[in-house]
């Protein structure tokens, strides 16, 4: 495994204040932080014509992030996960990462239970949501803002 | 990655139709693409890019993961015990590597 | 430039949240009293909630891959000689337990004190007539942690008399010698300014007793000596070698601040 650190992939402070950010960034193949519009885009693409629902799904996340590097979550939808009920799949996005989708998971009645944990990178302090798609192709949504701490030694 | 090594915890018995939590762990790096190595090159990208669980054969459970997964990365999620058999989970190299685990299981 | 900016931010990071203290590095409240030893707080009761629960379940804790591997590594023949660590040690659970809380120790063999992963190599040397494992080679830190675990919970009890009194006494003038061009010490954070805020973090006592050790921050597990680099990097000084005698010693006198402290081998930090 390598040692070199997992660098955020953003203006750090103190790149702000050296003014000298861009110089070694420009080479990266995606350094930018996505935009909460480009969240948007990823949302509207699976939502497609429904709007999403701020019921029945609970996404739990820290307020506050120790690293960004880790970050648990876990989410829940409220489904009997029956043949004619059921969860079809979770998506993740954290808005402001370089690229928002974080996982997707596709889940059937065999499940018995629409619920997973599993641990991302956050780049930053952002939103973060979690997109339900139903059976009845309704889709639901829910979202928190995750406060990623910067270390004292930069780390 | 000669290291990798996957961990998963299924219980051992069930009685059928219950509901029952599967927790799994890899040692995987999932170098994300955007980091940089000494000399300031980027770190080519490197993920475990899907996760299938399946019993018997039959699909369970999937999973599509982005550069956003954390390293070692770590999924927990529940299935309904409906026969004994095999647990298979399948991690999904970007370099065409797969890596297997199982876990049997007895329901009643 | 950059190292005047850091500094500076350093100290006006430390001054602005100076009077500020971890309630919990403090109290003792939710249930960490067995990381509190007298006045000795373990990294432990410096994380956050969600830190430590990730550590304290054997699953969810993404060390115990390591002592996992460290588990197989040990069985497995190796070398020359066609043994495995088992030949001679049999069942680690029983020869290992509480060795790994006497290290570094004074080896009478090279006349001065070495650490766990010394010692390893020594015996890969001695008896398995095999080749070293390189210096935070998976094996090592699988090795190293697979040994230590063996003394979980178990209180870190290194000697610093007798012969080791040397030794300890350059890892002790190591610990408050200012270097770098940021003129620390060690003992500068974690003495000095134990338990203030720089910048979001709480500055730790900086123990040991959890190492070899996960952090986030990594995406990996790493000896001490790694960690210890990662400070003389952050310190803007030149890191020493790893298995310098330097190190080494300086290994023996952080371990002894923390006797007393359990092991919590692999611990897993930001």
């Amino acid at each position: 495994m390598s040692e070199t650190e997992f660098r955020q992939p953003t203006l750090s402070r103190r790149h702000i204040l050296l003014g000298t950010a861009a110089v070694g960034l420009m080479a990266l193949p995606r350094w930018a932080a996505a935009t909460p519009a480009e969240a948007e885009a990823v949302v509207a693409k699976l939502a497609g014509s429904a709007k999403p629902a701020a019921s029945r799904i609970a996404l739990q996340l820290p307020q506050i992030a120790e690293n960004g590097n880790s970050v648990q979550f876990s989410v829940s939808v409220d489904s009997p996960m029956t043949e004619t009920d059921y969860v079809k799949s979770i998506h993740i996005i954290a808005d402001q990462n370089p690229y928002p989708e974080v996982a997707t998971f596709y889940l059937s009645p065999a499940n018995g239970k629409a619920e997973v944990t599993m641990r991302m990178r956050l780049a930053k302090t952002q939103n973060v949501r979690a997109i339900a798609l139903m059976s009845d192709g309704s889709v639901h949504q829910a979202q928190q803002e995750v406060k990623v701490t910067i270390g004292g030694c930069g780390g | 990655m000669a290291d990798v090594k996957a961990r998963v915890k299924v219980p051992a018995t069930a009685t059928k139709g219950e509901i029952i939590e599967i927790k799994t762990a890899i040692a995987h790096a999932m170098e994300s693409g955007q980091r940089k190595d000494k000399e300031g090159k980027a770190i080519p990208r490197k993920i475990i890019n899907k996760f299938v669980c399946t019993l018997n054969g039959k699909e369970l459970f999937r999973s599509d993961w982005y550069t956003a997964v954390s390293a070692n990365p770590y999924l927990s999620f529940f299935v309904r015990a409906t026969e004994s058999g095999t647990y298979d989970f399948a991690w999904y190299d970007d370099d065409g590597s797969v890596y297997h685990a199982s876990a049997s299981i007895a329901v009643s | 430039m950059k190292y005047v900016i850091a500094g500076a931010m350093v100290a006006a990071g430390l001054l602005a949240h100076g009077a500020v203290r971890a309630a919990d590095a403090q109290t003792g409240g939710d249930g960490l009293g067995k990381y509190i030893v007298g006045d000795k707080r373990s990294g432990y009761v410096f994380a956050e909630p969600d830190t430590r629960a990730m550590q304290d379940d054997d699953f969810q804790n993404p060390g115990m891959v390591w002592v996992e591997a460290g588990k197989q590594l040990w069985s497995t023949p190796d070398g020359a000689a066609g043994k495995s660590c088992q030949t001679c040690h049999g069942d680690a659970a029983t020869s290992m337990k509480g060795v790994a809380t006497h290290y570094p120790k004074f080896n009478p063999r090279v006349g001065k004190v070495i650490d766990l992963e010394q010692r390893i190599d020594m015996c890969r040397a001695k008896a398995l007539q095999a080749k070293p494992y390189p210096w935070e080679s998976h094996e090592l830190l699988a090795m190293t942690t697979f040994i230590k675990n063996q003394s979980r919970g178990m209180p870190m009890n290194v000697a610093v008399d007798g012969p080791a009194a040397p030794f300890f006494e350059k890892g002790k003038e190591s610990f408050y010698r200012r270097r770098g061009q940021l003129d620390l010490s060690c003992a500068s954070c974690h003495e000095t300014l134990e338990g203030r805020h720089l910048r979001a973090d709480v500055l730790s006592q900086g123990q040991t007793n959890g190492f070899p050790t996960y952090r986030l921050g990594w995406q990996t597990l790493g000896s001490l000596q790694k960690r210890i680099k990662g400070c003389d990097k952050q310190m803007r000084a030149d890191p020493h070698a790893f298995g310098s005698d330097e190190y080494v010693n300086l290994e023996l006198y952080l371990a002894w601040r923390g006797n007393g402290l359990p092991v919590e081998t692999p611990a897993v930090r930001k």
